[in-house]
């Protein structure tokens, strides 16, 4: 299994029927494909629906029927649009229960950057910085390391997304939360070692008596 | 609400004038309104817009033909152009997080000085911004925003101008269509008054000022 499909299939258990959920782009966008189909989730694109459903056959896309990329997607039965004061109005209000978003650094304080980098990518932060300010439970789904590097860092060296620390942080390699503001290792994924996760991670981390394997 | 078309509509836009211009990278934008403003030169604009689109679409097209001197968004990340002109210094850009963009747009056309959002507090978003604590609570003081002239693309517009949006094009159109001196619609169908249901109008007529006549 790759890095990626580990990452979205274990984000993937963290969902419960019922939710109202918002993926960003890149790899929390690869999370949908893993949602067992018992689980009925409500997913919301921020251009304004809630129920969105899979990529449109071929030819049967609706020119203004698309995700927050603007590329074409489908709705659920039971879907519904609205503007984007409702649409950031349930971001931001806390009536989205979880949001999965893609990374460039955490901390270990589980600070978040994830939206420029100085001087080389200034896209702009989009819905980013509502999305870790009021949803319900803040998600990042990424690669630990990047080049070698590792993402998980002592302090953001990049601009801050928000200073709400997320709720937690699934990587290829493990799941680490933030109890009492330190970043604590609770998984590890299959045949990766505690001591492997470690040695590829730049923060201190805090390591529980029982660290279990990743359940995909 | 007056019917007119498309030339005469744009032709009341001054050069430097600001523009609020509807859409979601291109989906849900006045795009015929978009390419006249093109075609006249309307340049030195100050367009306040969601995002940069692409180039060729939606408000791509402007930055396309440099007709934008500022631009206030919240992504600009697919439109390479954007990013060049900006890195170039030819656009002043001033990025805004998303749901502090409509909300900003919001309070212009509902009467309100700004919102209290906590979004952005501590990031580089609040630099200059005063902040105000309420119930325990640090808050950003985010001001209104509003333009001259809001351009907005409905699904169906009544002969009194009364609109319903489709799907995800209603995005920041019926945000705008409040929050500008003067508003200029496209719609896709132009529709006998009725065949959109009282309850069923999300933009009211009179907020309307011109509604574009099919070409």
């Amino acid at each position: 299994m790759d890095g990626q499909t580990i990452i979205a299939r274990r984000v993937a258990r963290e969902l419960h029927t019922g939710d109202l959920v918002n993926l960003g782009i890149g790899i929390p966008t690869l999370v949908a494909n893993h949602v067992p189909p018992e689980l009925k989730v409500f997913f919301q694109s921020e251009n304004g629906l809630i129920g969105t459903g899979p990529i449109p056959e071929q030819g049967m896309a609706h020119p203004l029927l698309t995700d927050a990329g603007g590329r074409p997607i489908s709705a659920l039965p039971g879907a519904c649009t609205f503007d984007s004061a409702m649409s950031f109005g349930l971001i931001r209000g806390g009536h989205v229960d979880v949001t999965v978003l893609g990374g460039l650094q955490v901390d270990a304080h589980g600070h978040l950057a994830n939206w420029m980098i100085p001087g080389k990518m200034v896209p702009g932060m989009g819905g980013a910085m509502d999305l870790v300010s009021g949803a319900k439970r803040v998600i990042v789904a990424m690669q630990h390391a990047a080049k070698g590097k590792s993402k998980i860092v002592a302090k953001c060296t990049l601009p801050l997304t928000s200073t709400r620390p997320v709720s937690m942080v699934v990587t290829d390699m493990a799941v680490i939360a933030f109890p009492e503001g330190r970043a604590t290792l609770l998984e590890t994924a299959p045949g990766v070692s505690i001591a492997e996760v470690v040695a590829v991670t730049e923060a201190e981390l805090v390591i529980p008596d029982t660290v279990s394997e990743m359940k995909l | 609400m007056r019917a007119v078309s498309v030339e005469e509509a744009v032709a009341m836009i001054p050069a430097g004038a600001s523009i609020m211009v509807g859409g979601f990278m291109g989906v849900g934008t006045p795009e015929r309104l978009l390419d006249e403003v093109v075609r006249q030169s309307k340049s030195r604009l100050s367009l306040i817009s969601n995002d940069a689109a692409v180039p060729g679409k939606g408000v791509g097209k402007l930055f396309d033909a440099t007709l934008v001197s500022r631009l206030t968004a919240s992504h600009i990340g697919l439109n390479p152009k954007v990013q060049q002109q900006m890195l170039a210094n030819q656009i002043a850009v001033d990025l805004v997080p998303q749901g502090t963009f409509v909300e900003r747009i919001r309070a212009g056309g509902c009467g309100l000085g700004g919102v209290l959002t906590p979004t952005g507090v501590g990031t580089s978003v609040a630099e200059g911004k005063r902040q105000i604590e309420v119930n325990g609570t640090t808050f950003l003081l985010e001001t209104a925003l509003r333009a001259q002239f809001a351009l907005v693309h409905a699904f169906l517009a009544d002969y009194l101008g009364n609109l319903t949006y489709a799907l995800t094009a209603r995005n920041f159109n019926p945000v705008m269509a409040m929050a500008a001196d003067t508003v200029i619609v496209t719609a896709e169908h132009i529709v006998p008054v009725g065949v959109i249901a009282p309850d069923h109008v999300v933009t009211p007529a009179p907020l309307v000022d011109y509604l574009i006549t099919n070409g």
